[in-house]
Parts: C-alpha cells; structure tokens; sequence
C-alpha cells in the first residue's frame, strides 16, 4: 500500500499558513497509516498467517468495494454534504447488471461496466438535483433515494436471485483474478483514488470543493460555481457506487435484491474516520481511503485474533468517536495557532 | 429574488413527491387497520372438529401465502410451488407480504386477507408471538392458519410444515462432513447471526453429535458469525483459514453463509485444501460443484415445502383434517404424512446434493 501513504507535492513555499494547516491534517493520515501498522503487526505476531501473500491479498480485496465508496462519499462530504443512498445504488446495480449478463453471456464485461456506471449516475444526478439546484437538505433527499432506490431494486429483483452460475466467467475472473500478482479490484480502486486525489488537489476546480465545504456562502461570493459542483460531486459519488456494484456482482458471485444494505453508514464511517470533517472543507480521498483500509483490517484482524464478534461494532465506534474527537481538537489547535501568528504578523 | 421564489416552490414541491414516493416503496404494508378489531362474531365453522378424512378438497378455496419477507429468493420457490400445487386442486392462490422481514408488517397483511375472506392463510412468521393476536382473529372467522418455515405460537395456527427436524439437521450436517475428511481433523461452523433460533438448535444438535465416540478425532474449533452478509461472511471464513491452519472442514448451515464460503475458497489457495459442506440451494452451489469447491452440500426441497404447506391447507380448509395428532394428510405427489405433536407435519430428511444430481434440480 506503499501507493496510498504517497503525500502529494508540497505547496510552494512562503504560504506558510496553509502549510501548516497541511502539516497538521497530514499527521491524520500518518496517525492511520501508525494505526494500521501497529495493528497488522501486532495480528501478525499472534498469527504469521496474517500477513502470507493470501491474507494481505484477502485484505485488499476486502478493502476495495468500500475504499472506492468511500473516495465518492468523501467529495461529496468535502462540499459539506451526504450522500446516504450509495449502499442502495450499489444493490441496484448489482442486482440489474446480475440480470442483464445472466440473459445473455456474450454480452462484454465492458458494457456491463459502463451500464453499472450509468445507472449509478443515473441516482447521483437525482440526489445532485434535488440537493444543489432544489435546496433541499442532502440529509432528507439521499435518505429519499435511498429508500426509492431500494424499493425499485426490490421491485425489479422480486425475490430472484443471481448466481454465479448465472455469470460469464471473464466477469467472475475480474473479482478474484490479478495482473502481475496484484488482483484487479484493488488495482482498480487505488487508480481512482489517486486521480481523484490529483484532480482535488491541483485543479482549481477541485480546490472549489474544499472551498464550497469551508463556506458555502463565501464560495457563492467568491463566483464559484457552487450548484454545479454539489451536482458533479454526486454524480461522481453516485458513478462511484455503480462501479462498486458492479465489482460487487463480480467479487460475491451470488447476488440478491439487498446486498450492500446498510453500507451507507460504513462508507460515512470509513470517510469520518479517515480525517474528512463531516462538516465540510477537510480532509482527502487518502485519508478515507485509509479509513476504509483500517475499519476492514480491524474487522478481519478481531477474527484472525478469535476476539468475540460482538467486540467488532464495539471497536468500530468507538475508532469513530476517537475520530470526530481528534478533528475537533485538531480544529480548535489549528484555529488558535493561525490567530496567533496572524497576531504576531500585524 | 422575483424569479427565484416560484422556481423554489416547484422543487420543494418535487421533493416532496419524491419523498412521498419513497415512503411508499419502502413501506409496502397496506395500513387497513381501521377494522383490525372486528366485534367478536360468531365463528362461522367452528362447530364440525371431526375430520372427515374422505371429503373431498373444495373447489375454488382461496389461500394466500404471506412470507417473511417477499425479497426473499427461498421464500419465492417455496411459494410459487405451493401456488402451483393450488391449481392441481383448483384452488385460487396468491402470494403477499412486507418488503422488510418484521412481524409489525406482516401483521396489516393478516387482517387485510382476514377481511379479504380468504379460506386458508400460510405463514412464515417473522415473530412467533407477535403475529399471534391477528391470526387468533382470522381463526375466529373461520379462516384455516398454517405455518411454514418459521412457527407461529401453536396455540395461533392450525398446523406447522416443518422443513426438516432440526435434530437430523444438525446430526445430518456433521455426519455429511465427516465423511468427506475421514472422521478426522479440526472442524468451524459458519453461521448466521448469532440469535438466529433455526440456526442456534441446529448447532445444539451438531455439538451433541460430535460427542460420539466415532467422531472422537475430530474437533470443533469455533463458531463464526457471518450475520447472512456477503462481505461479512467472506471475511469470516478468511478469519477462520487463518486462525486455524489446521482447519479440515466447515459446515455452513446458512444460504448466504455457504455460498459465500465457497466463493471465497473456489479463488484462494485453500480450494481443495478445506471441505465445505452446509445448507446451500443447487442454483448457488452448482458454480462451485462444478469447479470442485464443494463436494457435497444438503437442503430439504423448499418446492416440496411450499406443495405440501399448500395441499395441507386445502386439508384443513376442506375439513379432511383438523390438525390434530395422528391425523393422515393426503398431499398429491408427495403421498401421505402423519400429523405429530403439537400439530407439527415433517416434509422429510434433507436432500443431499452432489456432482452426480445436481444438474437434475433448478431452484
């Protein structure tokens, strides 16, 4: 995972401001990626297992689905907004592309991609509309489409299921095959990852969704287009999902009408704990990345370790307290340093 | 502003349908409780409590099947085969039911078919007390209760078509298993969720097995819990490779559980290193039958289950039984059973799928 604890470039100097507000945010991801190592080696040491060339494969694998929720979920997040319906997009679209290659096994893993991708834009143009352009509480409208999503799956599906029978081998290959001993979902998520950390960092169009989360008033005033961008987060969050449905078909092979349901709440928690403020303006798609990374390595290392299964929601939450905890602290530090040395300057 | 007020209202008035339309795809209960308290009227067939075993099946009886959830796959075959086994006896049956598996929503389905008239109601109670109070005032109608796959309270249901005996489950289960890795080694279990009852008696019975002497090499090492979720029952039979090296076999006696198991293992490196057995459907198994993840796995005929629930009944409904012990019930194809305790009617031991028939099944 040498890729995900990469920092990007190192702004220009003499913005010493931002800088260090970039410095105390960096230690969120160093603080995961500390986190992860402890905990991987101390399961190693109890169970060398944990670490062979399957377990670590196991774990990536394990991590891909909701990683690349969670890089979706965090733009949306960045522009101080939810989106609750991906755990229902990623059901729809891997019940309907299930469905749609199960009727015809020629059809290319290609077209089945990109419908997946559709349909999943398809609910992140509904959610960006209402959301962006009506006004309406992302809160309200995801929890909406999430049920209005699920209800159409539910109705399409009825109580059918897909099976692994039912599936091309090229698409099932694609959930548990590798390139050069890197298995493909994986691979597929950390490429996303990094050009969507890229494109938030280095384009000014991406640093207007940390500026619309900061302030959306003063964004509006500063000209950004702030309707638009709510909207293009949205939709990414909601492409995002159709592809995880579709990695979802692949990696599970049997799929019915209510897979991924109740990931929503997973996918916040990965982006919570990953150092994205849930309030906006903070955080990267790395962090949430390593957020997902560490909840699914806690999840997988509490069985390895044969602690009771009933801890593992226990530890979840309480990472997620640590997490909101240390932002908040984090926040409050940063805010009286930078009055300080703006005190100082004048 | 003058432009933006009307353009505000329509999309307030946009979302507010959306939403509306939403609670109504999720809700799918049909709120008709306004006579879920009928006055207590005089039951229109309680007097005949004799069985006429000859009477023949009425024709025209309306029976509806009202499953734990409608999203569910098995649940599907087991009720479109007990709607198939209506049209045999020219009976008119249907299927409705709640899109979530909670006893407060099947409850407005009972009394709608209660007011609906139907003959005779088939349920899969997710509650076994809860749906109690509605089905006692169908039965006050006159309207015939059975239950299938999950029991209702046996003082609310005419009779219960139970699967398979959970005690030649469990025992069944870990002979099937032991077979395959010679009555020896380190053994888990896969499960459901923890407080699943079916689940929990069933590994009662397993554990009870295994304190045979012929199974004196072989140990139990742990329990896992998969919570009937892909993503969680992957990671747990991960866990359990992990944690125990050793591992010979496990025994997933849930659907989820048992495909996601063998999915796992059919791309990892212990295929063919680890045997797994369980309950699983032949239309999810056949993947990994075939490319030799899985030997051998068992499940009654939910098709079977649903047939006999249906004729059982027209039975009732027909008053050629009236659930009492001892009682013979005619059911079609399936030929006869025998009413037991506690009006509890047994479909049979499990079926044991394999390479060899597989292919002859498709559910």
């Amino acid at each position: 995972m040498s890729t995900v604890t990469t920092t990007p470039p190192a702004p220009a100097a003499g913005r010493s401001a931002r800088n260090l507000v970039d410095m105390v945010f960096r230690a969120r991801e160093l603080s995961l990626v500390a986190a992860l190592v402890v905990l991987v080696g101390v399961t190693a040491v109890a169970n060398s297992n944990f670490l062979s060339g399957q377990g670590v494969k196991d774990i990536l694998l394990n991590t891909s689905i909701l990683a690349l929720l969670a890089v979706g979920q965090s733009a949306v997040v960045m522009t101080r907004n939810i989106d609750l319906s991906v755990g229902s997009v990623v059901g729809l679209v891997a019940f309907t592309t299930g469905d749609f290659l199960s009727a015809d096994h020629s059809r290319g893993i290609v077209s089945v991609v990109i419908l997946g991708i559709a349909i999943g834009a398809a609910c992140g143009l509904i959610n960006g509309l209402l959301v962006s352009f009506c006004r309406v509480p992302a809160l309200v409208v995801t929890l909406g489409t999430l049920y209005v999503i699920q209800g159409v799956d539910y109705y399409l599906a009825h109580g059918r299921q897909i099976n692994a029978v039912d599936l091309p081998p090229g698409l099932l290959d694609l959930g548990n095959g590798s390139v050069l001993g890197v298995p493909y979902l994986p691979l597929i998520t950390v490429l996303i990852m990094l050009a969507m950390g890229f494109y938030l960092r280095s384009y000014p169009s991406g640093r207007e969704f940390y500026a619309i989360g900061s302030s959306p008033e003063a964004a509006l005033l500063a000209g950004i287009p702030v309707r638009r961008r709510v909207l293009a987060a949205y939709l990414l969050s909601g492409a995002l999902a159709g592809l995880g449905g579709v990695l979802w078909l692949a990696r599970f092979g049997t799929v019915v009408a209510d897979s991924a349901n109740g990931w929503e709440l997973l996918v916040v928690s990965a982006v919570v704990v990953g150092g994205v403020a849930i309030t906006g303006g903070v955080g990267s798609v790395y962090g949430a990345t390593l957020g997902a990374l560490l909840l699914t390595t806690i999840g997988s290392a509490l069985v390895v370790l044969r602690v009771n299964p009933f801890w593992q929601q226990a530890v979840t939450g309480a990472l997620l307290l640590l997490a909101i905890s240390v932002d908040r602290v984090l926040a409050l530090r940063v805010a009286r340093l930078l009055r300080r040395r703006n005190v100082r300057r004048v | 502003m003058v432009t933006k007020a009307p353009r505000r209202m329509a999309s307030a008035v946009v979302a507010a349908s959306l939403l509306v339309l939403g609670l109504a795809a999720c809700g799918g209960t049909t709120k008709d409780s306004a006579a879920s308290a009928p006055p207590a009227a005089a039951p229109a067939s309680s007097a005949p409590a004799k069985a006429d075993p000859n009477a023949p099946i009425k024709e025209g009886l309306k029976i509806a099947f009202l499953p734990k959830q409608i999203n569910n796959p098995y649940e599907t075959i087991v009720d479109k085969a007990g709607i198939e086994a209506a049209a045999e006896y020219k009976g008119e049956a249907k299927e409705v039911g709640p899109s979530d598996a909670s006893a407060s929503s099947q409850v407005s389905y009972i009394n709608t078919l209660t007011q609906q008239g139907h003959d005779a109601i088939l349920i899969a109670a997710n509650d076994a007390n809860a749906v109690c109070g509605p089905l006692q005032q169908a039965r006050a109608k006159g309207i015939k209760i059975v239950a299938y796959d999950s029991d209702a309270s046996k003082d609310c249901r005419d009779l219960f078509i139970n699967q398979a005996n959970s005690e030649e489950i469990g025992r069944s289960q870990v002979k099937l298993l032991a077979d395959m890795i010679d009555h020896k080694g380190e053994i888990a279990i896969l499960s459901a969720t923890a407080n699943a009852t079916n689940q929990n008696t069933w590994i009662e019975f397993m554990k009870d097995e295994l304190t045979k002497p012929e199974y004196k090499d072989m140990k139990l090492v742990k329990v896992a819990y998969g919570d009937d979720d892909d993503q969680k029952s992957f990671q747990e039979t991960q866990g359990l490779l992990q944690a125990y090296p050793d591992l010979k076999g496990i025994i997933s006696p849930t659907t989820v559980g048992i495909s996601a198991g063998a999915r796992y293992i059919s791309g990892s490196k212990y295929k063919g290193k680890v045997v797994l057995t369980g309950l699983g459907t032949p239309n999810q198994m056949r993947q990994f039958v075939k490319d030799k993840t899985v030997q051998k796995f068992a499940l009654w005929n939910p098709k079977d289950l649903g047939y006999l629930a249906s004729y059982a009944a027209a039975a009732l409904a027909s008053g050629q039984i009236t659930g009492a012990e001892g009682e013979v019930l005619k059911a079609g194809k399936l030929g006869e059973r025998t009413i037991g305790k506690d009006g509890e009617i047994i479909l049979g031991p499990p079926f044991t799928f394999d390479a060899a028939n597989i292919d002859q099944f498709d559910f």
